[in-house]
């Protein structure tokens, strides 16, 4: 097998620097390809080469098949709590998921942003705006239930000890000199 | 029951919260035995998707023991160990009529840019995951499959997304016989495409990454040519320059929008998300392919937009496919390569970690620590089945 730092005898490489005034090249009418021989060793090879072997070709196969489709109407999920839905496809669907249903600040400005279809930027910046108040919103949570996250140990700090030490020392260091630098800046100028 | 449950970007930990229940009749709860981390995860991880809620639980890879199933639930029993497709579909709208699993209409309320897909945001249909002791499985009798007898748990986990993912890279790059297939991202679906550029009669196959230990593994497992990214002064025109100056056949992006390699695209992609990821390896994919080559995305990028060369598409004539993978579609004729000796999963797996050290097994992943190329959580119920089934002889 070649490797990056081998050079393909028949490949045209040389210096290039883009001159106008190079030297005409011979590109391959034809390129250059392994023969079924020099490729034998590799397990497997060729076995899907035909493409009624591979099951997405065509792309879009009806009637499907390896599933039992349901007969008939799909039975409606009953609502149990605040589902959005896109303004693309309206109305809901006979099945979604009903895990972490819109609440808070972070609620609010979720029902806000589905307001406006997928198509449209404000949709998704207000979703991820949502989502970065809805963090502040989880550590308070948190708080009210008497529980201090272990923000480091949920960042895997454990981890990095373990196996990336200088990396851990580094990145403490860096931490430590902006730190440093801001109460600096902030004292100079109480000055 | 314990459950992963996101905090916020770069936060996550192992939480105790309600089991999940039937929902509708046509629902399963699944005691899951096996669930992975995926390196789409990451972008959620990293805080890139829209609409990730605090206390969500991640996890579209996982197989599972039946423990409950709904009036209308025909097809599977309590009992059944199954593995469970990432997408969740119904089976009958125009889409899953057109086997396209990836992109049911029946299942997301919340978007129609993206199906449904088990723990991976509301964006996705608000679904919790599989990283977790129990998870709910809607459309039991449409989307999981009873695991062969011969086949292993550790393949069958990697079933659910990763092996079906990395083949249909490569099936929409549309190999034909000698093709030189460049794969950017070294990752397991990177690996996983590798391997089944080989099957579908590809001449080359190059993986690009910038983490050697994975290029290594590459290089071994997938038998492959490989490209450290670093060491190169530029994408396209190595790829060109190892091609004869033609450019590749076929170029597959399995990183998507948290690929390193330009500090533009990562500053405005990932730090300042003014766009939907960065863009690199979309650059890399359509500058490196040959003039009316192929380009194949399944690296996930965000629902907003891009920055691409949509010039040099148009200009080079190429054809882009894209999709999440359709699993279930594929799943029949990769059993067929595991039990031929063809494809050997389970191979990538490198960790195996209690569910219950969550916070620390996405931190090895997400920073490709102690040379991590998959891992596998494993939930403290998951042999629960065996000991009962094991008690029950004496």
């Amino acid at each position: 097998m070649q490797t990056h730092e081998q050079v393909d005898e028949h490949s045209h490489q040389h210096h290039h620097s883009g001159h106008a005034d190079e030297h005409q090249q011979d590109y391959p009418m034809v390129p250059q390809r392994p023969s079924r021989e020099q490729l034998a060793h590799i397990k497997g090879w060729g076995a899907d080469l035909d493409r009624k072997n591979r099951p997405a070709v065509p792309m879009e196969r009806t009637p499907p098949r390896f599933i039992h489709a349901h007969e008939g109407k799909l039975p409606q999920q009953p609502e149990t709590v605040e589902i959005l839905t896109s303004t693309e496809r309206p109305g809901i669907t006979p099945i979604f998921g009903t895990v972490q249903p819109p609440k808070g600040l972070s609620g609010m400005m979720r029902r806000l942003a589905f307001r406006w279809s997928e198509n449209d930027m404000r949709h998704w910046l207000i979703l991820l705006a949502a989502d970065r108040v809805n963090v502040v919103e989880g550590i308070g949570e948190d708080l009210a239930k008497g529980k201090v996250p272990n923000v480091l140990a949920e960042m895997g700090i454990k981890a990095e000890w373990e196996h990336n030490k200088a990396g851990l020392v580094k990145k403490a260091a860096i931490g430590a000199a902006v730190l440093g630098a801001a109460v600096y800046l902030m004292r100079r100028r109480e000055r | 029951m314990l459950a992963m449950n996101y905090r916020g970007p770069y936060r996550v930990r192992a939480d105790h919260k309600p089991d999940p229940v039937i929902e509708h009749p046509g629902d399963a709860i699944v005691r899951v035995t096996r669930t992975c981390i995926c390196g789409s995860d990451l972008h959620l991880y990293h805080g890139m998707v829209p609409d990730t809620r605090v206390g969500h639980t991640f996890g579209h890879e996982f197989i599972g023991v039946v423990e409950d199933v709904g009036s209308d639930v025909r097809n599977l029993k309590v009992g059944d160990r199954v593995m469970v497709p990432f997408n969740l579909f119904c089976g009958s709208c125009f889409f899953c009529q057109h086997e396209l699993y990836g992109n049911c209409h029946n299942t997301n309320p919340e978007a129609t840019a993206v199906g449904a897909i088990y723990g991976y945001s509301h964006t996705a249909g608000g679904y919790d995951g599989g990283q977790a002791e129990y998870v709910r499985v809607p459309m039991a009798d449409v989307g999981p499959m009873v695991i062969p007898d011969d086949i292993h748990d550790d393949d069958a986990v990697l079933l659910t997304d990763v092996t079906p993912t990395g083949y249909q890279a490569a099936e929409m790059g549309d190999i034909s016989e000698g093709d030189t297939v460049v794969i950017f991202g070294a990752g397991p679906i990177g690996l996983l495409a590798a391997k089944s550029s080989w099957l579908m009669g590809a001449g080359r196959v190059i993986v690009v990454d910038e983490v050697e230990y994975r290029l290594e593994f590459a290089k071994r497992w997938a038998q492959c040519e490989v490209v450290n990214f670093r060491e190169v002064n530029d994408m396209a025109e190595h790829i060109k320059k190892m091609t004869d100056w033609m450019g590749a056949d076929v170029c597959i992006d399995c990183v998507g929008g948290d690929a390193a390699g330009s500090i533009a695209q990562t500053l405005t992609g990932r730090l300042m998300k003014a766009q939907a990821g960065s863009s690199t390896v979309l650059h890399w994919c359509i500058n490196s392919v040959r003039k009316g080559g192929n380009v194949s995305i399944v690296g996930v990028y965000g629902p907003t937009f891009n920055m691409v060369p949509m010039g040099n598409v148009l200009n080079k004539g190429l054809t882009i496919r894209a999709n999440q993978a359709s699993v279930k579609r594929h799943l029949p004729r990769l059993i067929e390569h595991i039990r031929e000796g063809r494809l050997s999963p389970k191979d990538i797996i490198t960790h195996r970690v209690p569910l219950e050290e969550i916070s620390d097994a996405y931190h090895i992943f997400s920073s490709k620590l102690d040379n991590c190329i998959k891992t596998v959580l494993i939930p403290p119920r998951a042999h629960e089945v065996r000991a009962v089934k094991a008690s029950a002889l004496h």
